[in-house]
């Protein structure tokens, strides 16, 4: 498609005038001063619309005995790009395997969402969810326990046969 | 001009001193505020609203701020020049409001007070000279930095405030002419007798001196020596902390002085419109409320309700103004350089020249011919009037400030580098050019 360029014209020289042009821009500013609809967002009382695939601080599914639905098939440390997840895998005397030590350090992670994506038991889930301000730097490398906490809906991953998710 | 005992008189002062200085301070202070909530308004935003209920104690939360902050002080800046900037920045600012009266005079039972803090002769010269002083603390402060954006801010604001120090004055010259005083209680009261504000008979001599007071008080279109996109933020670029806040409340101070100015000597100052009862004046010893027709004078008396009513009027005058120095800030884009100086000395100053002297002219021919009362000023609205339509229409036609683009149309661009033509280039041959 050919890009379509819209030309300005510089008025003409005989024809511009500031004084007059100053008043009509004081009217459109002043249009915009009393117009109601404000843009802002008065954050902590009001929050804002997420989308439903926006990307944020992981969780981690629970099985309803508590255990986490991890089986430690180790796909994910394997497809994260940042490399931010560290996983270290065992088995219990039923030969089911679980995660030993599971951590995520949110400060590496770039949110791309692909652990959930590859995860075979959809038990790591990036959330719809962006307050996580800590104090300590060391907060920000989630434990198995804290990724259990956590308690906000789930990224929903994009559908190819719904691809607005509308 | 007042009938308190020498007693009284220096207690009132002093009072009135305490007074004028709080409330301007305060104002100051609210300006603030209110520039940032309407800059946010006019951006389809909000502002602060968080400090109190309507952010209105954000300037409290930026003072104690602004205290608690580092001093900074640079190695190589001159030490007590540095230090004595501010200072000479802000009392100019602080200080020319002394002569604005903002009421009528208030009967109190130790005599009648003046509601100005000093009601000195000089009235318009007083400003005059002491909004100019104003410079020389931007001036030291770009200097005594030692830093370059600071020194053009300084040096800006310097060649700025000469070229329309100018076209102020002769501005103010009709204002003159017509009240035939200085004195700025004079200047109220002859508005209040012509029946007409001056803003009418001298609309042209209004929009010069609105014009001219943008860039002596650095506002914009012409914050040149603030400008923040060149020059970091100019000549306060190394000021921090309370030193950087002064530089605030001097060009803050100063925008609230020249609101009121223009509204003293161009809309009547404190007087009420179409309310004869306000016309007060201190005439031989005695206060007036006007003139028979033999021309003697009638007594009046002041009335603590006039007295605030008055002042209302004043303030909401004065507010009008201010909200239009902020208008326009968010609405106006900075003027280049060579524009500012291009307004200054050849828009500004031969128009007002010119205007100055036909208004002489008509004045003039009016006394001769003995026309007074309210055909004096409807003449003269006519006489001004026009002359507002041509420098509106004709005057600020491609002629008041222009982009380079237009003006380049009707002149060639010459490029001051000559183009040297070069010797083309032999084409190489060798290895690896060419396949």
């Amino acid at each position: 498609m050919a890009a379509t360029v819209k030309v300005m014209r510089r008025p003409d020289p005989g024809k511009t005038s500031y004084i007059r042009a100053t008043l009509k821009g004081m009217a459109l500013t002043f249009k915009h001063m009393v117009n109601p609809d404000k843009v802002t967002l008065q954050y902590p009382e009001e929050q804002p619309d997420l989308s439903p695939r926006w990307r944020g601080t992981h969780r981690m599914e629970v099985h309803a005995d508590g255990r986490p639905k991890c089986v430690a098939c180790g796909l994910c440390p394997t497809v994260c790009p940042a490399n931010c997840i560290r996983l270290v895998g065992g088995e219990d005397d039923q030969g089911n395997r679980y995660p030993i030590v599971y951590e995520i350090d949110e400060f590496r992670c770039i949110f791309c969402g692909m652990c959930q994506e590859v995860c075979p038991v959809e038990a790591i889930h990036v959330g719809v969810h962006f307050e996580n301000a800590e104090y300590t730097r060391e907060r920000f490398v989630y434990d198995l326990d804290r990724l259990m906490e956590q308690d906000h809906p789930t990224t929903l991953l994009w559908d190819p046969s719904d691809p607005r998710s509308e | 001009m007042n009938d308190l005992s020498l007693t009284a008189f220096v207690i009132t002062s002093s009072v009135k001193v305490f007074a004028v200085f709080s409330i301007l301070l305060a104002s100051v202070a609210l300006m603030t505020l209110v520039e940032r909530r309407l800059a946010g308004f006019i951006q389809d935003r909000l502002g602060p609203n968080r400090v109190g209920p309507f952010g209105i104690l954000q300037p409290a939360a930026d003072g104690i701020k602004n205290i608690l902050k580092e001093e900074t002080m640079p190695a190589t800046a001159n030490r007590f020049f540095f230090v004595l900037a501010p200072a000479l920045a802000i009392i100019p600012g602080v200080i020319t409001f002394a002569v604005v009266p903002f009421a009528a005079p208030l009967p109190t039972p130790w005599g009648t007070v003046d509601m100005v803090v000093a009601d000195i002769p000089i009235g318009i010269l007083y400003i005059l000279a002491l909004s100019s002083l104003g410079v020389y603390g931007l001036f030291l402060a770009g200097w005594a930095s030692n830093n370059k954006y600071a020194f053009l801010g300084g040096l800006r604001s310097a060649s700025q405030m000469i070229s329309y120090e100018v076209a102020l004055g002769l501005s103010i010259v009709p204002v003159l002419f017509l009240a035939g005083n200085v004195t700025l209680t004079q200047i109220v009261w002859q508005q209040q007798q012509l029946g007409f504000w001056y803003i009418l008979p001298l609309s042209l001599a209004f929009i010069l001196f609105v014009i001219s007071a943008f860039a002596e008080t650095n506002r914009l279109p012409f914050d040149l020596p603030e400008a923040e996109s060149e020059l970091v933020t100019g000549y306060h670029t190394e000021y921090s902390g309370m030193k950087f806040s002064m530089f605030f409340i001097a060009e803050y101070s100063h925008i609230l002085t020249a609101s009121a100015l223009m509204a003293t000597l161009f809309l009547g100052g404190w007087s009420i419109p179409f309310w004869s009862g306000d016309h007060l004046l201190w005439y031989e010893g005695m206060l007036i409320s006007g003139f028979t027709a033999a021309g003697e004078p009638i007594a009046a008396q002041g009335a603590w309700w006039k007295t605030i009513l008055t002042f209302l009027s004043f303030a909401v005058k004065t507010a009008f103004f201010i909200g239009v120095f902020m208008w326009v800030r968010w609405t106006l884009p900075r003027f280049r350089y060579d524009q500012v100086m291009h307004l200054g000395w050849k828009v500004m100053l031969p128009v007002s020249l010119v205007y100055v002297m036909l208004l002489a002219g008509t004045i003039l021919v009016l006394d001769q011919v003995g026309v007074e009362g309210f055909l004096f000023g409807a003449i003269l609205t006519a006489v001004s009037g026009a002359c507002t339509l041509i420098f509106v229409f004709v005057v600020d036609s491609d002629r008041l400030i222009t982009g380079s683009a237009v003006s380049g149309t009707s002149r060639e661009v010459r490029s001051p580098v000559r183009q040297v033509r070069r010797p083309a280039l032999e084409p190489r041959t060798g290895a690896g050019v060419g396949q």
